[in-house]
């Protein structure tokens, strides 16, 4: 890929939706299917790994000609690790209650193969600005599909949507859990993991049902 | 030949070096700057949470700077120092905050803080972390449930040990159907931390203020 092919168009449409992390490439699932229990938690752990690629392809492709190749991979690691601290420290202390739900997965994106898979393949190859484009954007791609999941899996197994809302906007925000079912039982199938992997193949039947009819519609036309 | 690799090896070493100390020095100043605002933000949660089972109004001391370390003791199911908050209303003791573990969870400790009033009565009970089932264990949690709260007011000598259980096993702690384990620890834990407040609460109020929760 050299630079006068970069087309922005062509890297957001790969991260959102042509590899989508989560949907096509199916990588980094151990967050996705983990903390997808509801929207919340879902799109804050995404954000927070988009933050992550986003800096990270930036800062490899910075330094990207000081590297010699056979100790690239270290230094990526050694950015990523970096920054995902850092992110860490900051959550910790400005959204406490958030970080505690997280827990563990923030570290663990530093193990994100995304996170490294975007800084070995484009940005030790791109410029800074298409660079930083990209890791946002696989990691915005990534942030839907916990959305979506997340938000499947909140409302058939707790009945509410954006519930926890509050852990991160603090407050005031609670007024803006929606109860989607009142008083409804629960559905714990849908909260447990299992449930993460039912809805998880039920996204990516639906893209993949999205794709061949367009497809077809445009053989057809 | 010999020269250059070591030449080649030690550029890549010094190289690698360089970006682990800038990557250090990014790592001590983020510490550095963030460090009071979560012991703050920590302390913070810590007030609100004794502040639930033990209303602020009710004592006139400061909990945090009034903690002091207990040695480790079976009854409160740890194997380290834990800190006890007393407070203290116009210089008679009023109430203390125990950190309590109860170790028999179904998936695990939970940890819980226990505040008992002087009198022997609990003045309520919290659960802090626990990995209980989601669904099924997780009415242990205020947010989830209010069943902690079944505890409020209890004391050694209004239940006998028999009646310190859940209903299955005989005892007068209801409990929801589907999870037994989960109560029966938590039950379990509150009564041991009864007993042990009982024994010890000469020496729990007239430990000497140990402040290390702020030097940590």
């Amino acid at each position: 890929m050299s630079t006068d092919t970069i087309s922005y168009k062509e890297i957001i449409w790969n991260g959102i939706w042509k590899n989508n992390a989560g949907i096509v490439t199916l990588l980094g699932l151990c967050p996705l299917l983990a903390v997808s229990a509801t929207v919340v938690n879902g799109v804050s752990l995404g954000l927070a790994t988009a933050l992550v690629m986003a800096c990270s392809n930036g800062a490899v492709s910075v330094v990207r000609s000081w590297v010699p190749n056979e100790i690239r991979i270290p230094v990526f690691i050694l950015i990523i690790a970096v920054l995902v601290t850092i992110i860490q420290l900051v959550m910790n202390a400005y959204m406490q209650p958030l970080y505690l739900v997280l827990g563990i997965f923030v570290p663990l994106i530093v193990v994100n193969c995304n996170v490294l898979g975007r800084a070995e393949a484009f940005a030790s190859k791109n410029p800074v600005a298409p660079s930083v484009v990209d890791g946002f954007m696989v990691g915005f791609g990534l942030t839907l599909t916990l959305g979506v999941l997340g938000a499947m899996r909140e409302i058939f197994g707790k009945g509410t949507l954006f519930s926890g809302i509050d852990l991160a906007l603090g407050e005031p925000a609670k007024g803006l859990v929606i109860t989607v079912f009142p008083d409804y039982q629960g559905f714990l199938l849908a909260i447990l993991p299992p449930g993460a992997f039912l809805g998880l193949g039920l996204l990516i039947a639906g893209k993949n049902w999205i794709d061949q009819r367009g497809e077809r519609l445009g053989a057809r036309g | 030949m010999t020269t250059s690799i070591l030449r080649h090896a030690s550029a890549s070493a010094g190289i690698l070096t360089a970006f682990a100390v800038v990557g250090t020095a990014l790592l001590a100043a983020t510490y550095l700057v963030t460090r009071p605002i979560i012991a703050e933000t920590e302390k913070q949660a810590k007030l609100a949470l004794i502040g639930q089972i033990l209303p602020a109004t009710l004592y006139d001391n400061d909990l945090l700077k009034d903690a002091a370390l207990l040695p480790p003791a079976r009854e409160l199911g740890n194997r380290d120092p834990t800190t006890v908050y007393r407070a203290v209303k116009e210089g008679k003791p009023f109430a203390a905050v125990l950190e309590v573990i109860a170790p028999d969870g179904y998936s695990g400790k939970i940890r819980m803080i226990v505040a008992i009033r002087a009198d022997g009565e609990v003045s309520g009970v919290r659960v802090v972390t626990h990995n209980e089932t989601p669904g099924l264990g997780d009415y242990i949690e205020i947010a989830k449930n209010s069943w902690i709260r079944i505890f409020e007011g209890k004391s050694l000598s209004k239940f006998t040990a028999q009646e310190w259980k859940v209903k299955k096993d005989g005892g007068k702690f209801e409990h929801m159907a589907g999870a037994t384990v989960t109560p029966r620890a938590v039950v379990k834990a509150v009564h041991k931390s009864l007993k042990y407040f009982a024994a010890n609460q000469d020496n729990i109020f007239s430990l000497a203020a140990n402040t290390q929760e702020q030097a940590k």
